[in-house]
């Protein structure tokens, strides 16, 4: 029934013009913001619904696909569509705004007009992110993300907020010139720039090598890699909740789908040259980053070091697959490798999302992100606690959580690499567990040795919805993947071709 | 040489305009509100009037020479006169409030603003260096008796003295190289230089007029090293006068060297295009990084100019269609912000108070938040961000470049852009980022507001559909 309509222009365009809509008609009026803003979120969810239940998963092309002449003296198509790497992260998408429009009810109370209206701006740019089919198009809503996130850094973040956003902008505005320069360059071989074009050139190695430079240069800064992270713990110490929920959930993502759109097949033999850089920077994230988080004395900076260490294992699935197919596994391990660094990242789209939910409900009440200040608080906030010790516990991998699913497919696949990735890879559980347990430790339980933390009540029904929510969605996806794995199957397997025709 | 009738038709925008200079000249003598307000209005309709009568004249005709060669008509004329007339029309639509509160509110202005229109039309049009001269002439001595127009104020004399004196070592470097060409190819036309040079006549003596040439063009565009005069002569003008002069100008220095040393010298290509190359990356430099130091809003336009002009520049030492259409685009889009920057310091402006630091911008955001978010999309558009019409400018220069196989001059440009990004964003931090304890309501007119929300409706509507302005700068150069 919704195959006939511009879905995906639909969920680009309509939490824009909601965002200016709240943006003109509630400046002076709170409440009208947030009912307006939430009813925008909710129905851009809805229809992200309707997206996934129309999505055809059998197969790898794109869907949905909208076509319309933009720039015509460069051939520059207007041309949305997903996949199913795509479609998942859309969903994703709007399930975190929704979130983080009910996040800010009452807890937002400086221009709450404007704060929503950058979410909604910012999730239709990011939409467009997922859906752009065209290389231009890709980089326009690339870049125009960091306009709001820049806004919503700087305006509602902590106290060093400015050098934060500033960092944040200048960092990811860096990376993504190189690429801007590294697609036109492309496009004087393509001859479009369609990004389908762009695959299959064929470039020899040297030129390919300096293209998937550029492109790294672009999404390593966003996933962010090792040694290119240090913008994001400032970033995120600083920024809202909102702010480092959208942060994590999503732009993180799109530096992992780049990686997977753009530089694996469009440079599969610089890939292949180059994997060891990339395997190599992946594991110092996951073990050094790791370690840092470990030691961190704020709330927020450990969550941010443990996103980084997160991501860091998705890179490391993802350039894996050249080792695994190498060291004679077969086609199939190198899917699961594959499956499994996509199913991390939804499934670190949620539980960091819940995560920074979780501190922002401590930090609503105690104004303090600092371990220290915390214990004891399962005596005072025993329903919170039992979330928060749910969250922690996905983030450090246990079963039964989504971030189970995702960890396990790729270190059974990384055996096939050779024994030592998979070693060190798992190292991942070990370190989640110590680092996000331990903050557990010291936060949740224990004696109450804080007159604040006496004071603490326990979460409202706001909040229950925001946390049950998330629960329900880590829990399910823990322990029934199907559904996501099957939709991303033939897309992954599509793209693992185009990656490895190349020898 | 036969005398032949010459087809005044297509003279029609100068002649038209020409006209309205005495229309108004005389009108105002006869405007007893003591506001201009009939120089005002007849300016305006007649600026465009002038792009309409451009368009209908020049655009889609072959090239026509006419009062002897002289004087071409062609698409590309066509388009840098609409530009120009539209941007000064746009400038001069916020100048009435400023100007009334500083008692400048004279007939006279509109008038000079007019000539100098007039003379950037004669450039468009020129096929003869003679032409150029004139045309280029009289808009300098236009916008010098601009500068100056503040005769009270000592910034604004010394402004202008500085113009003057630099602008017109300029305009004899320029003379000085013309005299050369036209020793070298016994001709003034343009078409018989271009010939000259194909045909490699007197090489060394064209290469050496071609050089001061570039100079001349140089110190008009305010590229570096060329540029001292750009901070002082934007600072010490009156900010509606800087406003006009950091617009349409900018689009007739375009006309000018894609005139004489696109059109005219393009065989020379080889050996303009290294000294182009210092001249941009120069720019790129000195614009981007003495910006960032800068704590004066117009000071710190001045020298973000110097680095879009660099910009520019990198259009056109590609030396090809793609790069000169690119260079175009450039012109009118920074055109289009450079007006809107401006016109937000006249805005806030008011009686006795310039508001021309960064401080100024504080807390722009409670005092008005439509206002601010104009700003945001400037500044963003500025820096080149998507969404905004300023990225398809650094877009389009970038593809041009690389298609002429200059990659590591793209890689220069985008990491002086990620550079500039910086200053940028620090009026973005004044705007959105610094809170004020007592927000004072802003005092600006609506009409004023309306022409600051246009200005940024246009810099956000062409940034999402840049297609039309792309399509008519490549058909102007006949792509």
């Amino acid at each position: 029934m919704l195959q006939g309509w511009p879905l995906l222009s639909l969920l680009i365009w309509l939490p824009i013009v909601g965002g200016v809509g709240v943006l003109l008609s509630s400046q002076n009026n709170p409440d009208r913001a947030r009912w307006l803003g939430l009813g925008v979120a909710g129905l851009v969810f809805a229809l992200a619904l309707a997206l996934w239940g129309g999505f055809e998963a059998g197969t790898a092309g794109m869907q949905f696909v909208e076509r319309t002449a933009w720039i015509d003296a460069f051939g520059i198509d207007y041309a949305l569509g997903v996949d199913g790497i795509a479609m998942p992260l859309v969903v994703l998408t709007a399930f975190a705004t929704l979130l983080v429009v009910i996040a800010a009810w009452e807890v937002v109370q400086y221009k709450p007009a404007q704060y929503l209206a950058a979410f909604l701006i910012m999730e239709g740019i990011m939409i467009g992110v997922f859906s752009a089919l065209d290389a231009i198009l890709f980089y326009v809503f690339f870049e125009a993300m960091l306009i709001p996130m820049f806004l919503i850094i700087g305006i509602w973040g902590g106290p060093n907020r400015i050098y934060a956003t500033l960092k944040f902008f200048l960092y990811t505005f860096l990376g993504s010139v190189m690429m801007l320069v590294a697609l036109i360059y492309l496009r004087t071989e393509a001859g479009s720039f369609a990004i389908a074009d762009l695959y299959g050139l064929n470039l020899p190695l040297g030129t390919q090598t300096l293209v998937f430079l550029a492109f790294l240069a672009a999404f390593a800064v966003k996933v962010p890699m090792f040694p290119v992270h240090t913008w994001l713990p400032d970033a995120h110490v600083e920024a809202p909740t909102g702010g480092s929920v959208i942060l994590a959930a999503i732009t993180l993502k799109i530096g992992g789908y780049g990686f997977l759109r753009f530089s694996l097949p469009i440079t599969p033999e610089a890939s292949l040259a180059l994997d060891w850089l990339l395997i190599g920077l992946s594991l110092i994230a996951v073990v050094y980053i790791g370690l840092v988080a470990m030691v961190q004395a704020d709330l927020k900076k450990l969550i941010a070091y443990s996103s980084i260490a997160h991501m860091g294992f998705v890179t490391l699935a993802f350039f894996l697959i050249f080792r695994i197919v190498a060291g004679g596994g077969t086609e199939d391990s190198a899917l699961l490798a594959l499956q499994g660094g996509m199913v991390q990242m939804i499934s670190h789209g949620f539980v960091s999302a819940a995560m920074f939910l979780c501190v922002g409900v401590l930090y609503d009440r105690m104004h303090t992100r600092r371990i220290a200040d915390y214990g004891g608080v399962a005596n005072r906030m025993p329903v919170f606690a039992g979330f928060f010790v749910l969250f922690a516990m996905a983030n450090a991998g246990l079963p039964g959580t989504s971030g189970f699913v995702g960890e396990f497919m790729v270190i059974l696949a990384s055996f096939q690499a050779g024994f030592w990735y998979a070693a060190v890879a798992g190292l991942t559980l070990i370190l989640g567990a110590a680092y996000s347990l331990w903050m557990i430790k010291r936060v949740v339980y224990g004696p109450v040795n804080n007159e604040a933390v006496e004071a603490l009540s326990d979460i409202n029904r706001r909040e229950l919805v925001l946390l049950g929510g998330l629960a329900a969605v880590i829990v399910l996806f823990g322990v029934y993947p199907a559904p996501l794995l099957d939709v991303m199957e033939p897309s992954l397997n599509a793209l693992l071709r185009i990656v490895l025709a190349t020898p | 040489m036969s005398f032949e009738m010459p087809q005044f038709a297509l003279a029609a925008p100068e002649i038209g305009l020409a006209i309205m200079v005495c229309v108004v000249l005389i009108a105002d003598l006869f405007d007893r509100s003591q506001q201009a307000r009939l120089a005002f209005v007849l300016t305006q309709l007649t600026l465009l009037g002038a792009m309409g009568v451009a368009i209908y004249t020049h655009w889609g005709s072959e090239p026509t020479l006419t009062f002897n060669g002289m004087y071409i008509s062609d698409s590309l004329a066509g388009l840098l006169k609409a530009a120009t007339a539209g941007l000064a029309a746009l400038t001069l639509a916020y100048s009435r409030d400023y100007l009334r509160e500083r008692g400048l509110l004279k007939g006279e202005f509109y008038l000079l603003a007019l000539i100098a229109t007039l003379g950037m039309f004669v450039m468009a049009s020129a096929a003869s260096l003679l032409v150029l001269y004139m045309g280029l002439e009289l808009l300098s001595l236009s916008l010098y008796a601009l500068v100056a127009f503040d005769r009270e104020s000592r910034a604004g004399s010394e402004a202008a003295m500085k113009y003057f004196i630099l602008g017109a070592l300029a305009s004899g470097m320029l003379l000085y190289g013309m005299s050369m060409l036209y020793g070298a190819a016994g001709s003034l036309l343009i078409s018989d230089i271009a010939a000259a040079t194909s045909a490699g006549d007197n090489l060394l003596l064209m290469s050496f007029g071609m050089t001061f040439a570039l100079v001349g063009v140089a110190f008009k565009f305010g590229a570096a090293p060329f540029h001292m005069w750009v901070p002082d002569v934007y600072q010490g003008a009156p900010t509606a006068v800087t406003a006009f002069l950091g617009s349409a100008p900018k689009v007739a220095a375009l006309a000018l060297f894609l005139r004489l040393l696109a059109e005219g010298l393009g065989d020379l290509h080889d050996q303009w295009q290294i000294m182009a190359i210092i001249l941009a990356v120069g720019s790129l430099a000195v614009g981007n990084l003495f910006a960032l130091v800068q704590t004066n809003f117009k000071r710190m336009l001045a020298y973000s100019t110097i680095s879009h002009i660099g910009f520019l520049f990198l259009g056109l030492i590609a030396g090809s269609d793609e790069g000169y259409a690119a260079a175009l685009f450039y012109a009118i889009s920074y055109g289009i912000m450079a007006a809107g920057a401006f016109g937000i310091i006249m805005l806030l402006s008011g009686k006795g108070f310039e508001a021309e630091m960064i401080d100024d911008l504080r807390g722009l955001n409670e005092r008005h938040s439509g206002v601010a978010l104009v700003v945001l999309l400037l500044m963003f558009s500025m820096t080149g961000i998507p969404g905004t019409i300023g990225f398809y400018a650094k877009w389009l220069v970038l593809q041009a470049l690389i298609e002429a196989g200059l990659v590591w001059l793209a890689i220069v440009a985008v990491i002086f852009a990620v550079i500039g990004a910086f200053y940028y964003l620090r009026v973005l931090k004044a705007v959105y980022f610094d809170r004020l304890q007592e927000p004072s309501v802003l005092g600006a007119s609506a009409a004023q507001k309306m022409v600051v929300f246009g200005n940024g409706a246009l810099v956000l509507g062409l940034g999402l559909f840049p297609d039309a302005l792309i399509t008519l700068c490549r058909t102007a150069l006949g792509l």
